[in-house]
């Protein structure tokens, strides 16, 4: 590897977007820093005091130039606000079709974790081309997750999920970088990130998947630790039915409704009475210090395959229809995907 | 050189007046507080200095070969904690504020001059309680203690070294106070509030900082305390608490510490520009709300240290947009700084090649600042070395260099004697060249992506850290080259006449060294304040 490089690979969508916009400032501050620092020095030596006891002619100021020299950086400045916004939305929303894969940090390795069943330490494999999202979480203290070549950082956090999504461009092996101080080994938790063509990415996935699905794990989870005996698919158990209900809109009990994304399941399983699902009763017990970070993982991915299908994210359309039926057999009878789909207790 | 004639000082001066180290100890004189203040700070910046020293050496290889990764996060926390509390935060202000604040004023001391003495004692308490966990093994949290790390993980001494800093920010609010209770009460006659000098203003506006946000800063590191010593909930999510609570509150604190740093810098400034070009300083009035300004909206812009660490994107959008609205008042005292040395009577004495060095450092400071608001810049910039660069522009190029300015240009006032003109030139350059080789690498380095913190790094970023090294060793000589001459000054330096520079502050109508009480006679103000034209005829110029 060379020993000197001045500008960063740039592989992503978001690198060239972010490149632009940091050259078009770049020219442009250094254009006004230079105009400055050309005026000082000018004024320095065409005006160096030549006699001991000179006085200049004085000068208090002018309120046209200081209107100019206030408003003037003031509408740059917003320009520029605009343009990082922007860049800032595009790099914060993932789209739908976006591959999923699971990043957990801890002091000091990253484990990833693919739909498929795959899994690294310290490497990521992504495909050329294809819109890749990461849900990310700490096992301990807070991390970051940093890929210079595509110009993407989230900080990882103990009890919550993150996330970051990147579109990769060109095939090839960039650095990854924990990025937020996470104690003795920080520099050491760094690994790679392999950029593939979409038939290598294949071959690659091919290899890997020995223990079956991120789903299938799940399942088996979900029948070894109980939630089978309560979570009914068929709308009578005395929990809400999981079946459709990834990404739907859920009304809770205390009137209040949430996506039942990610976050909500994670927190559901760990803090089960946070959110109670309305006409429920809150008798789901935590599993707080039973599960690992992992198996919550492969839990939601379990809940996630079982509907409604991927890309199937579309908001649930008028309101929320209130359920107030007893003991969540509210909708029975009628299309099982309600508005309102029961989450959990 | 030929100073104006003010009566010579016969009768015994600030310093002369009472003998014995004792009498030090116990003085209630702010000029001799402000000197108990610049031996501590200067020898808590020679100590964070070599950990610095340390950092960069071991930063020359890409492997951790001179210490090991414990031992390097330690020195990258130790000179941070350092450098910010024991040296940027009172640098200027306890020392030039101190000093000056009350001369400036025509006021005989500050309006609590034992608070005053407290101060110091505090500060060196929470000093020594700081230093004192530093040698018994360190610590390693970052001077950010960000949670959980700092509370549950770290092994190191975090709460000694917080309790030190916890202490010494009453010395910070002790300060505050007093320089605000001073400045509403103890003006002159005649000295109206735009008549102040712009010293003034911008010790004003950093003592209301100082004291609302240092309470904030205290409450916070006693919470860390709390959970690391009785695991009780308050940031760790395993507990219930959380994380980035703790983000918030440390920087509502720590963002405004950055305007205590730089509005003191600010203050020197404006008064080298003045004296060095024999100009009142241009748009006086806008420089001036610009720092009450900077004061205000610095409050409001913390969470622009946060946009990747999970807090929402419209969060994130409020925060990015202030940030640029509190650039804009800096914008405008560069401008009217550049506009005060046009067509001035420009000399190129060393205070003036500082105030010039920190125009150009903080101007690249502060426009990289405007890529750190930008959002989608900083998501791959932040916690890099462009993030580090970009802070020592402004604390490094703009605070320390200011305060190096200050020094000189007071140096005479405080000491009664000149410094060597010819060194304090080409220390001065070395400073800024030095500066410049050591942070503009870093910059490059942090668009690459070489993350802050880091003992050890990919080979490719060697060379532009070997350039860095090499800067760090010619700052640290014009960093040791002014401790030497300027004590050497102290004692064979030629005598100091009471203004030598022509100035107009009132600072220079009072002997060098002044009188334990500044003035004769409580001094009369009727003009506004760098009346050059006023003055001409008492300051001999035409």
């Amino acid at each position: 590897m060379n020993s000197m490089q001045l500008l960063p690979e740039s592989a992503s969508v978001f690198a060239s977007q972010l490149d632009l916009f940091f050259w078009v400032m770049v020219v442009l501050c250094g254009a006004v820093a230079t105009g400055i620092a050309a005026f000082v020095i000018y004024s320095a030596v065409r005006y160096h005091r030549v006699r001991e006891n000179e006085l200049p002619p004085q000068n208090q100021g002018d309120l046209r130039l200081e209107a100019a020299w206030t408003i003037t950086p003031l509408i740059i400045f917003i320009g520029m606000f605009g343009w990082g916004a922007k860049l800032y939305f595009d790099i914060e929303r993932a789209p739908n079709d976006a591959l999923d894969v699971w990043v957990i940090g801890k002091q000091w390795m990253w484990k990833v974790q693919y739909a498929d069943g795959q899994r690294e330490i310290n490497s990521l494999h992504v495909p050329v081309g294809q819109a890749v999202k990461l849900t990310m979480t700490s096992q301990d203290v807070i991390h970051s997750f940093f890929i210079p070549a595509f110009r993407i950082k989230q900080d990882v956090l103990p009890g919550r999920y993150t996330e970051i999504w990147f579109r990769a461009t060109k095939p090839g092996q960039y650095h990854l970088f924990c990025a937020e101080y996470c104690g003795t080994k920080h520099s050491g938790m760094i690994g790679w990130v392999y950029a593939m063509e979409p038939a290598e990415y294949r071959n690659w996935q091919q290899q890997g998947a020995a223990e079956g699905s991120l789903a299938s794990t799940g399942e088996k989870l979900f029948h070894q630790f109980g939630c089978a005996n309560c979570h009914h698919f068929d709308d009578q158990g005395q929990c809400p039915n999981l079946r459709n209900l990834y990404g739907r809109t859920v009304l809770l009990a205390s009137g209040d409704t949430v996506i039942a994304d990610a976050p909500y399941i994670r927190e559901s399983v760990l803090e089960p009475k946070a959110k109670v699902v309305a006409g429920f009763e809150p008798l789901m017990p935590t599993f707080q210090g039973m599960l690992t970070e992992e198996q919550i993982i492969a839990l939601i991915a379990y809940i996630r395959s079982l509907g409604p299908p991927a890309g199937g994210e579309t908001p649930a359309s008028s309101g929320s229809a209130p359920r107030t039926g007893t003991k969540g057999i509210g909708a029975a009878g009628s299309t099982s995907i309600n508005e309102t789909v029961p989450g959990k207790k | 050189m030929t100073p104006i004639k003010i009566k010579a000082a016969e009768s015994p001066n600030y310093l002369t007046e009472d003998r014995g180290i004792i009498s030090w100890l116990i003085t209630k004189d702010h000029k001799r507080i402000a000197l108990l203040y610049v031996f501590s700070i200067t020898g808590f910046f020679f100590i964070g200095g070599l950990f610095a020293l340390l950092m960069r050496l071991e930063l020359l290889t890409p492997a951790t070969d001179l210490v090991q990764p414990e031992t390097y996060n330690k020195l990258f926390t130790m000179h941070g904690i350092t450098m910010v509390w024991f040296f940027l935060i009172p640098s200027i202000p306890n020392t030039l504020g101190n000093f000056l604040i009350p001369m400036m004023i025509g006021a005989k001391d500050l309006a609590f001059p034992k608070l005053n003495l407290a101060s110091w004692y505090v500060f060196m308490l929470g000093g020594m309680v700081t230093l004192y966990s530093m040698i018994r093994g360190g610590v390693d949290s970052g001077w950010t203690f960000y949670v959980p790390f700092s509370s549950l993980y770290s092994t190191t001494y975090v709460v000694g070294a917080a309790t030190g800093i916890f202490i010494s920010g009453f010395s910070s609010i002790m300060t505050g106070l007093n320089f605000i209770a001073t400045i509403h009460r103890m003006r002159a006659p005649g000295l109206t509030w735009f008549r102040l000098p712009l010293f003034i203003w911008s010790h004003y506006a950093t003592s209301v900082i100082l004291v609302l946000a240092t309470p904030v800063l205290a409450v916070t590191l006693l919470m860390v305390g709390v959970e690391r010593i009785f695991q009780v909930g308050i940031f760790t999510p395993a507990l219930g608490g959380d994380p980035v609570l703790f983000q918030h509150m440390f920087w509502f604190y720590s963002h405004p510490a950055v305007y205590i740093m730089i509005l003191p810098a600010m203050a020197v400034v404006s008064e080298i520009v003045a004296a060095y070009t024999r100009k009142a300083v241009f748009g006086y009035t806008f420089v001036a709300m610009a720092s009450v300004s900077i004061a205000v909206i610095g409050f409001l812009v913390w969470g622009h240290h946060m946009f990747v660490a999970g807090e929402s994107i419209y969060s994130a959008m409020t925060f990015s947009i202030l940030s640029y609205f509190v650039a804009v008042p800096s914008a405008i005292k560069v401008f009217n700084w550049s506009a005060t040395i046009y067509k001035g009577s420009v000399s190129w004495d060393t205070p003036m090649l500082y105030a010039i060095g920190f125009i150009g450092l903080f101007t690249i400071g502060g426009m990289t600042g405007l890529f750190l608001a930008a959002l989608g810049i900083d998501v791959h910039v932040t916690d890099t070395y462009f993030v580090i660069a970009h802070f020592h522009y402004i604390m490094v190029g703009g605070s320390v260099m200011a305060y190096l300015g200050g020094v000189h240009y007071w140096w005479p006032k405080i000491s009664g004697k000149m410094y060597p003109e010819g060194l304090a030139r080409i220390s001065a350059m070395t400073v800024f060249l030095g500066f410049n080789l050591t942070f503009f690498p870093q910059f490059v380095l942090g668009y690459l992506g070489m993350p802050r913190r880091y003992a050890a790094y990919p080979p490719e970023f060697q060379m532009l850290n070997v350039l860095s090294t090499a800067g760090a060793s010619i700052l640290g000589v014009g960093y040791v080259l002014p401790l030497i001459y300027l004590i050497w000054s102290w004692r064979y330096g030629k005598p100091a006449p009471a203004n030598p520079w022509r100035a107009t502050g009132l600072e220079w109508q009072t002997p060098s060294p002044p009188p334990k009480h500044n003035f004769e006679e409580t001094p009369e103000v009727a003009r506004p304040a760098y009346d050059y034209e006023g003055m001409k005829e008492e300051l001999g110029l035409v």
